[in-house]
């Protein structure tokens, strides 16, 4: 059975000129997959997101988690990491990451092991005391990342949390996303524009039409579960991301109101 | 020396400053003292009429009145903005009204409000309360537009219900834009109270100036003067220094 499965699933967002955004989607995730999408921008990327977290309720079809349906709520198990800082700015790095264990009622002495635990797993140790604002964008993330990880997620949906760092931070996260993976054991689905980044981190990665967006290929990458960023040194690295470009080019191009045969 | 601590000493001798020169001017004769006294008597009249108690009843009555106007202010001033913020298209057509509110000068209202309540505290009270309630409505609306949509979703993620999200993150997030709206509320409010007790009160530290004015009693009205003027500025100081210390916790200018 797959950890996660969408079947049918549109988004319709309703209005005088309603927008058909996402589907039909059909997609299974296994457990313990690290699968990425990457699609044009506006093809529904965060919308698929949104759905399969309980964000938003799909307009037609069915989502499972763990085999029981998704409609509009957050179940548990589920942890969300966005692209914008979404790090609470007045409370410092510490309270952050507590936020949720706080809120669920955890005893105080676990509360304090597993927030110990994720702010030493991010690179955070020097910083519990800090608040966000005197931190760099880099390291709101991984507050963020760290308030996801605290809360023991078996699914880990992550749109496009490194789109505003620079590129060599972004290496570097992917390398602590990728241990996140392998010591939690988790399910991770990643959100991306960078096909770079979805090549080097994922089992396997979706590509998407233009909107409404529906999966036009499947990309299996054939990495070992033991990888880090020097897998961008890998012959067969070049390899799954021009597979990738090709099935995304001409979708790329219709995004942006050009036929493929213009360009 | 910090730039801070630069500007903060530049600020305090431009003060001292202005306050020596107006001495020497009064001390010496160029301005009459029926006009004006040197600052150091202002003081001593202030510091006399506390020790005596002569001013306590005025103190009283204007504080409290300024208390009332100013919580009914905030209380109404939150619950008006946070019911505008869920219903835009009232707020569509509030939005002018809200906008040119303060051209309005709501002191003319003076007598119906006196016909309405009756000659007491309630008339000083809904003028102070009337200047006061815009600026908290204002900055809660300020507050809840700029929470971010993403905050909002974290709390979604997090499964917090509706009461949670709002007292656990969109209040919290809020705070800086209502403490500036509380801020403001305070310095309208009190404002307000003053300048009604000017029209017509038989109390209150507004009263006692407008009193001693037609009385001629110099030391009394700038005793009270500077009494108000110094209450209206460590208020201020203090509501400012903690504005700032919320801000810069959160990364704002």
């Amino acid at each position: 059975m797959s950890h996660a499965s969408l079947q049918g699933v549109t988004r319709v967002y309703p209005g005088a000129r309603s927008v058909h955004a996402l589907g039909p989607i059909d997609l299974q995730i296994a457990r313990g997959e690290f699968f990425s999408v990457v699609g044009p921008s506006g093809c529904g990327k965060s919308t698929l997101l949104d759905v399969l977290a309980g964000l938003n309720a799909p307009t037609e079809g069915r989502i499972t988690f763990e085999g029981k349906p998704v409609s509009g709520q957050v179940p548990d198990g589920i942890g969300v990491v966005f692209q914008e800082d979404a790090s609470f700015p007045w409370l410092t790095v510490h309270d952050n990451v507590a936020f949720g264990l706080r809120r669920a009622g955890v005893a105080t002495a676990e509360i304090a092991r597993r927030v110990d635990y994720a702010i030493g797993f991010m690179g955070l140790r020097d910083f519990a005391q800090s608040y966000p604002a005197q931190l760099s964008g880099g390291m709101r993330q991984r507050v963020c990342i760290a308030r996801t990880l605290v809360l023991q997620p078996r699914l880990i949906l992550l749109d496009e949390p490194f789109g505003a760092l620079d590129q060599q931070t972004r290496l570097l996260m992917g390398d602590e996303v990728l241990r996140l993976w392998r010591e939690t054991g988790a399910t991770v689905l990643l959100i991306t524009h960078a096909l770079d980044e979805a090549a080097m981190l994922s089992d396997r990665v979706g590509v998407m039409s233009a909107r409404p967006g529906c999966f036009i290929d499947m990309v299996e990458t054939g990495w070992p579960r033991e990888r880090d960023s020097r897998i961008v040194s890998d012959t067969a690295f070049g390899a799954v991301t021009a597979r990738l470009w090709s099935s995304l080019r001409s979708e790329s191009l219709k995004a942006i109101g050009r036929a493929p045969a213009e360009a | 020396m910090s730039r801070a601590a630069k500007i903060l000493w530049t600020r305090a001798a431009v003060v001292v400053g202005a306050v020596l020169s107006l001495e020497i001017v009064c001390r010496a004769g160029l301005i009459n003292p029926l006009t004006l006294i040197p600052p150091s008597e202002m003081a001593a009249a202030m510091l006399q009429m506390l020790a005596s108690g002569e001013i306590n009843g005025d103190i009283a009555h204007t504080f409290l009145t300024v208390a009332m106007a100013f919580i009914a202010a905030v209380l109404v001033g939150f619950v008006v903005g946070a019911a505008l913020h869920e219903l835009p298209r009232m707020r569509r057509a509030v939005d002018p009204l809200l906008a040119s509110y303060y051209a309005i000068p709501i002191f003319v209202f003076y007598p119906l409000l006196v016909a309405v309540f009756g000659l007491n505290a309630l008339p000083l009270i809904a003028i102070g309360f009337l200047a006061a309630v815009p600026a908290m409505l204002i900055g809660t609306l300020l507050g809840l537009d700029r929470v971010p949509r993403v905050l909002r979703k974290a709390a979604k993620v997090h499964r917090l219900n509706r009461i949670e999200t709002v007292t656990r993150v969109v209040l919290p997030a809020a705070l800086p834009d209502l403490f500036g709206g509380i801020k403001l509320a305070l310095a309208y409010s009190f404002i307000g109270v003053i300048a009604g007790e000017f029209i017509l009160s038989s109390g209150g530290l507004g009263y006692g100036i407008a009193y001693a004015y037609e009385s001629f009693e110099n030391r009394a009205m700038y005793g009270r003067m500077l009494f108000v003027l110094l209450v209206a500025i460590i208020t201020n100081g203090i509501l400012y220094a903690w504005e700032a210390r919320l801000n810069r916790r959160r990364g704002r200018a």
